[in-house]
């Protein structure tokens, strides 16, 4: 009786502490709101079967328990039973799944009209990368790494000398653009993480990794490094700044480019004033 | 192999494979230290296994404790919580639970339940003990060594696992590697030795569908783990090459600290794939001997055969051959190509059909029942609870836009620990009162062991499901201290302590079961052969607790299914499986 009573309050008592729990997820930034429906669909779904499976178990402890002359009834097997709960959990899990796949397929295909802008990681700090008015990335490789060039910018890539590097720790992105964020690391694995915006991927060495958003709400959101990165992996932190678009100029205004940080200034600094965006 | 299962059968064919002469000790040191004999290495397994997973214990006591109260230890620093959090999760996955399920429930069990008198190669059988016991020593000399063990998280991923940004990269990382390339030799010996000794040790009568669910939970399990190791031996393998020869197997160019390093061309991600080509099959590894062990307890002390044995088998094999094609929802954040997410999202969401057929049939098998309420039984309740929650949250995780926000969160952090954690060590402890009185031929106290389990099951469970919520808040895992974000309200701070009280608390209340072991070894109320009343050919020996050979001059005959539970019109509310059927049940079927 008392473990039957213990058994359900269990199970009550967990969804009461989903309803009522003060830590929920952070306010939305971006575009991913289908994520967070995706993650309620998953909540109603799981929380019925949980609260089933433990309030039946609760009762048979109730109703079965032990008592003197009680006979438990022999019965090996019920094929029917058997496959009406396989096929319900098969409709159940395709609910889950179904909606989770069409929100992967928006999720992994960025809009043509994203602009790209660089992620790049290291022990322990973030680096951020922004296309200058030709709308190119110039290339990189952690072989031009030096303490003029930090990022490992190609010097010899035309794209690359109007490129605004920002090493501020202080990315700025306009409300209401999609951005298909780039991301690089230069040692180990990192992960830009935002909670807000829902979206993160890990940095690899060696590779380019992306995801893609886009902000809907202005504000400051804290950046954090997601995957373990050695001893100061929880100190690796940055912020994301969200603006109306002329505050965005604003800023991007006083950014530097790397032609302009590796002292051949002069001719793209007036190219990126006269014809940037 | 009978047709319906479940049938007693009269005529038992003779043995195909005649019995071979068992090996004698000669001394005390063969017979205690250097055993041969399977219930001698189970037990050094058990005693190894456990001795390693307390120190498992008391670093997750230092973690709580940093988590709770951060700054206030000054003896925890960053590195050291790193250092922590990697090895009690090696040691918890590997060391402890895989160490126990396989060697030791296998050692004893196996040949206990398939009616036979020890394994099939009892040397190697002995030597994967003593190799075990290496990796283990190997293991816990980190703590000894310059720079101390690896802080490199479980999962071990290059390229920091070998850097100098992480603690242990000196003398931790290889050891480290070292020890999980002795460990994986050792269990490959041990495993054969399950795998074959189930083929071909069998009593006769004992077919396949006649297996108790324990055996056929171990028995999948020791197979996936023979396929499944030699990933994480070859990862390691390269990764010690790395680290010690300057190859670049997962290693691409990279800059560390401003140097050029010298490495260049390898792929981390390809050590990801070979981790969790072996990660993955481990979580059933653990699993699946507990769902085999939980289905014979509920029968058992149900008074009821378990519901829907053949679906139980199928569920089994299902489950151990879908979880090699899942592996990358540890991955879906990795960079790999996203469109492979589409795939392991659909397969790992498909285990959740065999999956939920267990759970099904567990609670079915309670349903009409009579339940008693012994120890036992109460962790197996306990094991559906914190299993039932674990794999739906598995859901999220698996569900791979969902696992976007929630993967590397405190959330991914619960889930594991509800259902890899809580709930497999819910079957070890109601397996330890189960079959403790067939060790030692005592009874465990029953006093202690509801103080027992009450503590632990309530614990764990306020511990870990509140946990999720901050995973869902995005508080992320594998940080000393969260440190300021605008995200983190004050609240955080006081469920983490709130989780460091508990976890402190459940604990301590393992103490108390190990002086119930102790205590009652000597003091217990003798259990005599068969306390349970159970079905299982290891309840029928004619010693306990069981002698060399367990089985006296004959070998038991099997007649029956290993579930004949309350049958109606027999005698007593158990046949046991070496009882042959009675003269009127032959009559019957005759005509």
């Amino acid at each position: 009786m008392v473990v039957a009573i213990i058994l359900l309050l269990v199970a009550v008592g967990s969804v009461l502490f989903h309803i009522y729990s003060p830590w929920w997820w952070t306010p939305i930034a971006t575009n991913w709101r289908y994520i967070d429906d995706t993650i309620n669909i998953t909540f109603w779904i799981t929380g019925a079967v949980f609260f089933a499976v433990i309030a039946f178990m609760a009762y048979c402890v109730f109703r079965f328990h032990h008592k003197e002359g009680r006979q438990a009834h022999y019965n090996p097997e019920n094929k029917k039973l058997e496959w009406w709960l396989s096929i319900g959990t098969a409709i159940g899990v395709g609910a889950m799944l179904a909606p989770g796949l069409f929100v992967w397929q928006q999720f992994i295909t960025v809009p043509a009209n994203a602009t790209e802008i660089e992620v790049m990681g290291q022990q322990w700090q973030w680096a951020f990368r922004l296309p200058g008015k030709d709308g190119r990335m110039g290339t990189t490789d952690v072989r031009h790494i030096s303490p003029e060039n930090p990022m490992g910018l190609n010097r010899d890539d035309p794209h690359g000398q109007d490129d605004v590097v920002i090493e501020s720790g202080e990315m700025h992105l306009p409300v209401g653009k999609p951005v298909k964020v780039l991301l690089r690391s230069v040692d180990v694995l990192h992960d830009f993480y935002v909670p807000e915006f829902r979206a993160k991927m890990d940095m690899v060495p060696g590779m380019v990794t992306y995801f893609w958003m886009t902000p809907i709400r202005t504000g400051t959101f804290d950046v954090l490094c997601a995957e373990l990165c050695g001893a100061a992996h929880a100190q690796m932190r940055a912020k994301v700044i969200v603006e109306e678009e002329s505050d965005y100029h604003a800023w991007l205004e006083q950014q530097k480019t790397f032609a302009e940080l590796s002292g051949r200034s002069a001719v793209t600094k007036a190219t990126y004033r006269s014809g940037g965006k | 192999m009978v047709d319906v299962p479940y049938e007693a059968t009269v005529d038992v064919p003779p043995a195909e494979v005649a019995e071979v002469e068992l090996y004698h000790p000669k001394s005390w040191w063969t017979q205690y230290v250097f055993s041969q004999d399977a219930k001698v290495i189970a037990i050094q397994y058990s005693l190894t296994a456990t001795a390693i997973g307390l120190v498992a214990l008391v670093l997750s006591w230092l973690m709580r404790l940093q988590l709770g109260f951060p700054g206030t230890f000054s003896f925890i620093d960053a590195s050291q919580y790193l250092q922590f959090i990697t090895m009690h999760g090696m040691i918890m996955v590997i060391y402890l639970l895989t160490a126990l399920f396989l060697g030791g429930f296998g050692n004893y069990l196996i040949p206990l339940m398939v009616g036979a008198r020890d394994m099939v190669f009892p040397y190697v059988n002995m030597l994967s003990y003593w190799v075990y016991l290496l990796a283990v020593i190997v293991l816990a000399s980190t703590f000894f060594v310059p720079g101390g063990p690896t802080g490199a998280g479980w999962t071990l991923y290059p390229p920091q696992a070998i850097l100098s940004g992480t603690p242990g990269q000196d003398w931790g990382i290889i050891l480290m590697l070292s020890s999980l390339i002795l460990f994986i030799i050792g269990f490959t010996m041990g495993g054969l030795n399950y795998v074959v000794t189930v083929l071909q040790a069998r009593t006769r009568g004992m077919t396949l569908m006649r297996l108790p669910l324990t055996v056929w939970g171990i028995f999948t399990a020791t197979i996936m783990a023979l396929l499944a190791f030699p990933a994480l031996f070859v990862a390691s393998v390269m990764m010690l090459f790395d680290r010690l020869l300057g190859t670049s197997f997962f290693m691409p160019a990279l800059v560390e600290m401003g140097q050029q390093m010298k490495y260049g061309g390898g792929s981390p991600i390809l050590f990801q794939h070979l981790f969790w080509f072996f990660g993955h099959p481990e979580v059933y590894i653990v699993a699946l001997p507990a769902f085999g062990i939980v289905s014979d307890l509920i029968s058992t002390h149900a008074r009821k055969n378990i519901f829907g044995y053949r679906m139980m088998v199928w569920a089994i094999v299902a489950i151990g051959a879908l979880s090699f094609i899942v592996w990358a929802h540890h991955m879906y954040v990795s960079g790999m190509h996203p469109h492979f997410g589409f795939f392991f999202a659909t397969t790992t969401l498909i285990i959740a059909i065999p999956t939920a057929i267990k759970v099904y049939n567990w609670v079915l098998t309670l349903w009409r029942g009579d339940i008693h309420l012994t120890v036992p039984m109460l962790f197996a309740l306990g094991f559906i609870i914190t299993f039932v929650n674990g794999g739906l949250t598995g859901l999220f995780l698996g569900n791979v836009v969902v696992d976007v926000p929630l993967s590397d969160t405190m959330f991914v952090v619960a889930h594991f620990h509800m259902v890899m954690g809580v709930a497999p060590i819910m079957v070890v402890l109601g397996a330890i009162y189960h079959w403790y009185p067939k060790v030692t031929g005592r009874m465990l106290d029953d006093w202690m062991g509801k103080f027992h389990f009450w503590v632990t099951f309530l614990g764990a469970y306020l511990i870990f499901f509140p946990m999720h919520y901050l995973g869902l808040l995005g508080v992320p895992r594998r940080y000393h201290d969260i440190g300021e974000a605008a995200f983190i309200t004050p609240s955080v701070h006081t469920l983490n302590a709130f989780m460091s009280v508990v976890a402190l608390i459940v604990g301590l209340a393992q103490m108390v079961f190990l002086f119930n072991l102790v205590w009652s070894y000597f003091k217990g109320r003798p259990s005599g052969g068969n306390p349970w009343r159970a079905t299982t050919l290891e309840w029928q020996t004619p010693e306990t607790p069981p002698g060399h050979g367990n089985w006296g001059k004959e070998l038991p005959v099997v007649y029956r299914w290993a579930y004949d539970y309350s049958v109606p019109g027999a005698k007593e509310d158990f046949i046991p499986q070496n009882q042959p059927p009675t003269t009127r049940a032959i009559q019957g079927a005759a005509t």
